[in-house]
């Protein structure tokens, strides 16, 4: 599995306590309720939506498909040396 | 939960109100506003209830108020608006309104009526001055000429006698300036040609008295020659309406009449003014209690229309009025009737008696200003069975979470979450506006949801990576290793080329949404299609089989646990087992295949189709073999597959039949018992027969099989349910790809906008920056209009659709009525909207 655990574990907790922790803490009143499923469907589908884009790019069949001029910018701006002749 | 979670529970009540107290009880209630009243006089004359009279009194009041306001809008008087709204008033104080209404509009009709034979007048007289100057110019003008044509010609003394000779008489008035060219045509007509006409158009507007219309008139002077002509001229202009001014020849006379007529006209300005005065002052006295006045007489109105509902009981002396109210208000209205019987000192008190009763309830959500938006989107498909599950509950989220899902940019997200917090941060100055345009009511309504929608829109654009169609790098992206290994002969050999993401299994994704290097790839569209529709149909499937689950919640409150059984079930089993297993598959694809490692065989070019899988598993084919690929994705996977369409497929006959034959099988249980009550003829016939029937109502709510339903029928309803929900795991499921085709649809107009547009405004020279400036325009206008407003829209419909049909249709049954209290509030907005 290509995916590192740091994101995945932020993400769930952030959602878990959204979701599941949130609505015992909402105050009593005529719409807690409401305000508890609000949480609960937020936390739900909030996290199911990164979930899905998470997993869709943990194992990539495909790349993207690069002009030259856009590889080398990249290789000399995010990249970690440059496209050189020396290479 | 709240009262949200279904609707209210409703009681019938009967109210026996005591005459004297009616009228204050009535106010109080209305007020309150909750209680429906029902009509126990339908077939009673409106002209022979009992309190018609009342009724009629109040018409009058209003008409009269009316009036009084139509004279106020004439004179563009304000009317302020109320905030805080009085009471309806006390039966003393209805005589006093009345005659002070009665005087008011006595005093303004008097005054509308001089004021219009003063204009009349005034207009006579400005149009006399206006005859008087032309005609003089022309008769001043014909002597010119007179006098010209006598230097000049030769037989000039003949020309004088022939001028002084045949007199000519002539016509002034002044005219309409659009009757102007019939007139000509009709004189010529009838004279033959011998009538000669002069016009001068008159510059100034002339006012209309009784409309008030401004007037372009014509003065005109037709000279002709005889007596019978005369005749004739005089009946064309009556017949055009023109009005015909006696004008002197001579010049004096001229310019004495002229300067009397000056004298009046300046005594007539000043009389006009006084009593236009005069007029404002009585308006302005009353302006303040106009609106204090309409409320008032509103609700006097409504409290004697609905007082005639009810019945009078003679012999116990009383009023009998019948209403439904929430069960939740019941102590209220109780506290109420104590409280005004107390005051108003009556010997009996009223009160309140509930009656139980098998008529269906009207449904009412209690609902708050943010819920009440979404109560409206449900309600607009169909008003809840009464006590039936409330989908709104739900939408709350639901609704704008699939919006976002199709609307997905951050950019234009913020556009429509700063309109929809505009509108609820400022929601008391602007509701006190009162914006009567209908666009701005139905987006103010929807203020909630807009603010909701542009929150989740947010979110979704964080994830799709799309900023107004540009990525953010946060995180800094992970292709970079990919772009490393590039060596410079690779890069020049080809003009594009594809980063290949295997060969290194440390490369971890994008920690939030996708990743910023697509944004510049030529075929990010590949990419982000397979992950959308994923996504769309993850989310379809999961959706649905909630909507299914919502069933369950009815079937347990309506006593119909056999259906749990029979119908929620096998519907669920046939649903999971077939498009679940699809959402599963997806899942395992995401995980187990991939570019890194090096065993081909979970490699990319071996990566099945899921949508191939599924056809495969539904017609029980084999893959195709190619490049030496495994044919499924794990060992048992081909026998797992057939069990679950076996299940599926098993699933349809108990849907088919299940619940049809239970009901045969329980009438022909009751029929059993039916007999042997017969036999027994006992006392226990009474109290069963009861209870059945108490029971056969139950379940009759909702499908309405009562036990006198032909079994063909039940047959037949339940073969269309079942090949109604059949097809419609297919059909919904592919509906819900329309999540993915708008969010396609709303990225690349976004892209086009800005490649199109915006980028052609960057350039180096100095003409850059101002070019610049107009282009921004552009590119703003259309973003707004275009990816804003109509894909927003677009969005918007297509969520409300996928909630009325793929969601609610799994379970709303809908045949309820809406719950329309007697309100003082609901009727005063009903007469502010028309």
């Amino acid at each position: 599995m290509g995916a590192s655990y740091i994101p995945f574990i932020v993400f769930t907790t952030l959602w878990a306590i959204v979701g599941i922790v949130l609505p015992f803490v909402v105050p009593k009143g005529p719409n807690r309720g409401i305000i508890q499923v609000v949480l609960m469907l937020t936390a739900a589908t909030c996290w199911l939506f990164w979930l899905c884009c998470y997993m869709a790019q943990m194992n990539p069949l495909i790349g993207p498909k690069l002009d030259r001029h856009t590889i080398m910018i990249l290789a000399k701006e995010w990249g970690n040396s440059p496209i050189t002749l020396a290479k | 939960m709240g009262s949200m979670f279904r609707s209210e529970e409703m009681v019938l009540a009967q109210l026996f109100i005591q005459p004297e107290a009616a009228y204050p009880l009535m106010s109080e209630l209305g007020e309150l506003g909750v209680v429906q009243f029902r009509d126990l006089n339908e077939d009673v004359n409106a002209f022979q209830r009992k309190f018609a009279a009342e009724v009629i009194r109040c018409d009058d009041m209003e008409r009269k108020l009316r009036y009084i306001e139509a004279e106020m809008h004439k004179d563009k008087v304000e009317i302020p608006y109320l905030a805080e709204q009085p009471k309806a008033p006390i039966p003393r104080e209805i005589i006093d309104l009345e005659a002070h209404l009665d005087k008011t509009e006595k005093e303004i009709l008097e005054m509308s009526e001089s004021s219009v034979r003063l204009k009349s007048n005034f207009m006579e007289l400005t149009e006399l001055k206006y005859v008087l100057e032309k005609t003089q110019s022309f008769f001043n003008e014909r002597e010119d000429s007179a006098i010209d044509s006598s230097h000049k010609a030769l037989i000039s003394e003949d020309a004088i006698h022939q001028v002084t000779r045949c007199q000519l008489s002539f016509v002034a008035g002044v005219i309409g300036r659009e009757r102007i060219p019939a007139f000509e045509r009709m004189l010529w007509r009838i004279s033959r040609g011998n009538v000669f006409l002069r016009q001068v158009d008159i510059d100034q507007t002339l006012e209309d008295p009784i409309t008030g219309n401004e007037m372009h008139k014509t003065v005109f002077v037709a000279f002709f020659q005889g007596e019978q002509l005369k005749g004739r001229v005089t009946k064309v202009c009556s017949g055009f309406r023109a009005t015909v001014y006696p004008c002197p020849n001579n010049t004096n006379e001229c310019q004495d009449m002229l300067k009397e007529v000056m004298m009046r006209l300046e005594d007539l300005t000043l009389i006009l003014n006084q009593t236009q005065d005069h007029r404002q002052r009585v308006l302005n006295a009353v302006v303040k209690e106009m609106s204090n006045w309409n409320i008032m007489v509103s609700k006097m109105k409504a409290i004697y229309y609905t007082m005639n509902f009810f019945n009078m009981d003679v012999s116990r002396k009383c009023l009998i009025g019948e209403g439904w109210i929430p069960l939740n208000d019941v102590p209220q209205v109780q506290e109420t009737l104590s409280e005004i019987s107390s005051s108003c000192g009556s010997s009996i008190p009223s009160f309140m008696n509930v009656i139980n009763t098998t008529e269906n309830p009207p449904t009412f959500n209690r609902t708050n200003k943010f819920t009440r938006g979404f109560q409206n989107l449900i309600d607009a498909y169909g008003m809840a069975s009464y006590r039936e599950v409330n989908p709104a509950l739900y939408t709350i989220i639901t609704f704008p979470f699939l919006f976002a899902v199709m609307f997905g940019d951050v950019g234009h997200a913020f556009i429509m979450l700063l309109f929809g917090a505009y509108m609820c941060i400022f929601e008391k100055k602007l509701e006190a506006k009162r914006i009567s345009s209908e666009v701005w009511q139905i987006f103010f309504g929807g203020r909630y949801i807009i603010l909701l929608m542009g929150l989740f829109s947010i979110y979704t654009g964080f994830i799709y990576n799309d900023i107004f169609s540009l990525s953010m790098n946060i995180f800094g992206t992970n292709w970079v290793d990919a772009v490393d290994r590039i060596t410079l002969e690779k890069v020049n050999k080809d003009e594009y080329m594809e980063l290949n993401p295997s060969l290194d299994s440390e490369t971890v994704p994008y920690p939030f949404g996708v990743d910023p290097i697509w944004q510049m790839s030529k075929n990010k569209i590949i990419f982000l299609n397979t992950f959308k529709m994923k996504l769309s149909i993850i989310f379809g499937v999961l959706h649905m089989i909630f909507g299914v689950s919502m069933g369950v919640v009815n079937y347990v409150h309506f006593k119909k646990k056999f259906s749990i059984f029979l119908e929620f079930l096998p519907q669920i089993i046939f649903l999971v087992a077939l498009f679940g297993w699809m959402v599963v598959m997806m899942f395992i694809k995401f995980v187990r295949y991939g570019s890194q490692g090096t065993d081909y065989r979970i490699g990319s070019s071996c990566a099945p189709s899921i949508l191939i899988m599924f056809i495969n598993m539904m017609l029980f084919k084999e893959p195709t073999q190619h490049d030496n690929c495994d044919l499924y994705i794990f060992e048992f996977q081909p026998t797992l597959q057939m069990i679950l369409v076996v299940v599926g497929v098993l699933c349809i006959p108990v849907m088919l039949f299940g619940k049809p034959i239970y009901i045969i099988l329980q009438r022909k249980k009751k029929q059993n018992m039916q007999s042997n009550g017969d036999v027994n003829r006992g006392m226990e016939m009474q109290p069963e027969s009861i209870e059945e029937r108490a029971a056969k109502k139950q379940e009759s709510d909702g499908h309405g099989h009562g036990d006198d339903e032909p079994i063909s029928e039940v047959f037949i309803y339940q073969a269309i349910h079942t090949i109604e929900y059949v097809l419609s795991t297919v059909s919904h499921t592919a509906s819900y790809l329309r999540l993915w085709a708008l969010s396609l649809a709303h990225s690349q107009l976004s892209e086009v906008l800005w490649t199109m547009v915006m980028r052609q405004g960057s350039s180096t020279s100095f003409t850059g920056a101002p070019f610049l400036f107009v282009v921004f325009a552009f590119w703003a206008f259309l973003t707004i209009a275009i990816l804003v407003m109509m894909e927003g829209l677009s969005a918007f419909l297509h969520t409300l659709r996928l909630h009325w049909v793929e969601f609610m249709s799994k379970f709303f049954i809908g045949l309820g009525y809406p719950f329309q209290p007697y309100s003082f509030k609901d009727i005063l907005n009903e007469s502010e909207d028309d």
